[in-house]
């Protein structure tokens, strides 16, 4: 294996602009990565290694010529397969969409191809983002680097497996309750969603339009900031694409300070539920960001205890009325049933062969949170309880700066474990649903091995909208600490993956 | 307790659009009336206050750009995807019943 491929993407950018490395050598590294191991991990739904070398060797020719590149011009990157790509599939791990070649590039697609960043493959996820293990994708689930009989988290568990598993250095996911962040957290690393608006959603097939947030996925703070930089900012093409800019994400990250800053622990989001080995990770970070500086406030957030039974009706809403585009009529699949049937029973018969049991439960879900009887008991409700959580944060940002939990409250489950009970499923989002709920940005960072287990555990960092800064340097300091203290990244307790021709 | 009976999950899947089998109409009851009973519990939230309607977490009002005629889909690109058409159209079964 290349020692290349366990480097983090700021020294792998250093190395491709002073020419240590090429692109394509680059590329070519994670490919065989790839290769030797994704056939057990199973990140990608789709690979194009003529395609990315191509992307590659055009980098490596301009480079040669004296061009003035992007920054991360060169750096390999996995994309998850709900953001569209004129040259691959997108498929969003859904049947109904196989094959489907989209005549447009999503915005994020199209900033990482204009700075030159070679995009690796599609990466996998629970079918439509619908899930927190990837077991709901329609083509099998990706598993766990550091322990391949269980979840790498979801939706994204892809782009999760594929960072940890070393495919690749950086990738992009999407988070509608928590899809980056607690992919992140089962497999020791970073993810963060953005504050709503930040990043465009141009392009990424759709499933809670006022929760979905494209966002970066790493092994370290810094290198999701650099990627944050490189996919933020205003897009016309999305009417909700917030019109100012954030700031540099990765002079954030670079100040490694947290002193004087007001963090708050928040009470609900720690005790019971919680696995121990989960909760005592997180108070030693605490007492880390104290040693450091930082003035630990305790805040509360009641009616986070409100936050899945919103979540789980918003959501829904939302998809059922998100997906209804999937007709048989103008892309994807369409199933005929015998006879002379109609377009009725086309579009039926087409959803029916098409969605799998995850996507089919929450539409049906949507359709009744809608309906004219149940509207305002659940739907109408719902959004109320919606005003009351962001009611919440406010409080608890007057008191801190920033807020921190448990990323999740276990860590990473067996496969097959949860799939008959959503609900458990469900709950694995406890922690994350909030920011989603209320647009603030969430970051989760490797907080340690749970002792029990020995499994990742995950940290997560709030801040109000629009101070996505914030996280990024509170999470690369505490990092630092860390790493100090561990004298290694979390990444490297990860065990050998078995090599295969 | 919730009212999803396997009638009601009928009707909704007819409503969505979804066939459903017998099978899921027996799974889907038994897991939805589970979710729904959990997620009613929004409501207690609301006991004895009133609060308005978040649907948008960063509201916006009035978004436009400027009105710029930019290059969009062509009609082969638009079809490009469609399980069936013909004559630079999507090519549809019987949007009527024959009765």
């Amino acid at each position: 294996m290349s020692e290349l491929i366990r480097k983090n993407a700021s020294e792998l950018v250093e190395l491709l602009k002073t020419g240590q490395v090429s692109s394509v050598e680059l590329t070519q590294v994670h490919l065989d990565r790839s290769a030797a191991v994704d056939q057990d991990v199973h990140s990608y739904l789709y690979q194009s290694p003529e395609t990315a070398l191509a992307a590659a060797a055009d980098i490596d020719r301009r480079r040669a010529a004296g061009e003035k590149l992007h920054d991360l011009a060169g750096l390999p990157i996995a994309v998850k397969d709900n953001l569209t790509t004129t040259d691959a599939p997108t498929t969003s791990g859904s049947k109904i969409l196989e094959g489907w070649i989209p005549p447009y590039d999503s915005t994020v697609v199209k900033r990482i191809r204009e700075a030159g960043l070679p995009i690796l493959g599609k990466t996998n996820l629970d079918e439509f983002a619908m899930g927190s293990s990837t077991e709901f994708s329609a083509f099998g689930p990706s598993r766990n680097p550091w322990d391949l009989t269980r979840i790498p988290g979801g939706s994204g568990g892809g782009s999760s497996s594929v960072v940890a598993s070393f495919q690749a250095p950086v990738a992009i996911g999407s988070d509608t309750g928590g899809s980056i962040r607690f992919p992140a957290s089962v497999t020791g690393t970073v993810g963060n969603k953005p504050t709503y608006g930040a990043v465009s959603r141009y392009g990424l097939i759709a499933l809670a339009s006022s929760l979905d947030q494209v966002g970066p996925v790493s092994r370290n703070v810094l290198d999701s900031a650099l990627i944050q930089d490189l996919i933020a900012g205003h897009d016309p093409h999305d009417s909700t694409s917030l019109p100012e800019s954030l700031g540099s994400m990765a002079d954030a990250a670079r100040k490694l300070d947290v002193k004087g800053m007001r963090i708050g622990v928040i009470k609900e989001l720690m005790g019971e539920g919680f696995q121990p080995g989960v909760m005592n990770r997180f108070k030693e970070s605490i007492a880390l960001l104290e040693q450091a500086g930082a003035e630990i406030v305790e805040v509360s957030c009641p009616n986070f205890e409100y936050a899945i039974a919103a979540y789980y009706l918003i959501l829904p809403a939302e998809a059922s009325s998100n997906l209804a585009k999937f007709d048989s009529v103008r892309f994807g699949l369409r199933v005929a049933p015998e006879g002379n049937p109609t377009i009725e029973r086309v579009m039926a018969a087409t959803r029916e062969a098409g969605f799998g049991p995850e996507v089919k439960r929450r539409i049906i879900l949507g359709t009744y949170a809608l309906s004219s009887g149940s509207y305002e008991h659940f739907y109408g409700a719902a959004l109320k309880v919606r005003t009351l959580i962001q009611r919440d944060f406010a409080a608890a940002f007057e008191k801190a700066d920033v807020l921190i939990s448990p990323t999740a409250p276990t860590t990473a489950f067996k496969i097959g474990e949860k799939l008959e009970d959503p609900l458990a499923m469900y709950l694995n989002d406890i922690a994350t649903i909030p920011a989603n709920l209320a647009g603030i940005p969430g970051m989760s960072i490797p907080n340690g091995l749970a002792d029990e287990d020995g499994l990742p555990v995950g940290l997560q960092l709030l801040a109000p909208a629009r101070a996505d800064a914030r996280l990024y340097q509170v999470g690369a300091a505490l990092e630092k600490m860390h790493e100090d203290i561990w004298g290694k990244r979390m990444i490297d307790f990860a065990p050998e993956l078995e090599v295969r021709g | 307790m919730s009212e999803i009976t396997p009638d009601l999950v009928r009707h909704l899947a007819g409503l969505s659009r979804i066939l459903v089998t017998d099978e899921e109409v027996e799974r889907f009851t038994e897991q939805l009336s589970l979710i729904v009973d959990s997620v009613a519990k929004v409501n207690e939230a609301l006991a004895g206050i009133d609060v308005p309607s978040t649907s948008h977490p960063i509201p916006m009002a009035n978004v436009f750009r400027e009105d710029i005629v930019e290059p969009s889909l062509t009609q082969e690109q638009a079809l490009s995807g469609a399980p069936d058409s013909g004559e630079g159209r999507f090519r549809v079964a019987a949007i009527l019943d024959e009765e």
